[in-house]
């Protein structure tokens, strides 16, 4: 109870609620680096969020609706790296495998670049022990069962966050 | 300041890696180590040193020193 022990850890708590490999990142790098620094950690995993609780984490990436999204090239002289590759919707939604493409450029990139990989900071988040909520709900909506995702998960609902949200330094909706 | 030697106990290499890499390996390598030793991390990523000031206040483990050597990130961190 972070607000009536004065000397309680700062706690955050998260809403991850978009579950492809570019929105899987704030939440984990978020409460990671939270962890190290001593705080209380909790996300609550909703909606397309629950999908990166998963033991099989897939999230993948469409720069399809992200038009801000800059493709790079994870090979090449350094010069053609650095170049942004403008991806007109029309490719993007027509090119059958073009989303795989992305995903992999993506994950390389972050790669090369020394970013860790959504498995790894789950992984990180895990021995930080972070308190990984899924939501109960979204699962019995999309037909998920217990045991489709990892262990070290809880499940739960809207009130249950709530109340350790409410005990928050910060509270955040990713 | 500067010419004062501080001597580390144990040293921590996140060169290449980026955020929030360094700040949960120096959390990490910081728990192996006893009150007052001190942790010498050198990094690249030029986010570190904004992030091992912040980490630092929060975790109330002191920063002693934070400097720059041949393009890379150095700072010694004491265990409070």
């Amino acid at each position: 109870m972070s607000k009536s022990d004065p000397n309680a850890p700062k706690r955050l708590a998260l809403i991850a609620s978009k579950g492809t490999l570019d929105w899987a990142y704030p939440p984990f790098i978020l409460a990671s680096a939270a962890g190290a620094m001593g705080w209380e950690v909790g996300i609550f995993f909703t909606f397309y969020g629950l999908t990166l609780l998963k033991n099989d984490l897939t999230a993948s990436v469409s720069p399809l609706g992200n038009p801000a999204m800059p493709m790079k090239m994870p090979f090449g002289p350094e010069g053609f790296q650095n170049i942004n590759w403008a991806m007109p919707n029309l490719l993007m939604a027509n090119v059958p495998g073009f989303e795989s493409v992305a995903t992999g450029l993506m994950k390389q990139t972050f790669k090369n670049k020394g970013v860790a990989s959504v498995d790894e900071l789950r992984q990180m988040c895990v021995e930080l022990d972070v308190k990984m909520i899924g939501c109960q709900m979204t699962m019995d909506v999309f037909g998920f069962k217990r045991e489709d995702f990892i262990k070290e998960c809880e499940v739960g609902g809207a009130a249950m966050f709530l109340e350790y949200a409410a005990d928050a330094d910060v509270q955040l909706f990713v | 300041m500067t010419d004062v030697i501080i001597k580390e106990d144990q040293v921590l290499d996140c060169s290449g890696m980026l955020c929030p890499l360094p700040v949960v390996k120096t959390s990490k390598a910081m728990k192996e180590l006893q009150s007052g030793q001190v942790l010498k991390m050198v990094a690249t990523d030029p986010g570190a040193p904004p992030d091992m000031e912040a980490w630092s206040r929060q975790t109330g483990n002191e920063l002693l020193r934070s400097m720059v050597e041949s393009g890379k990130f150095i700072f010694y961190l004491k265990k409070k």
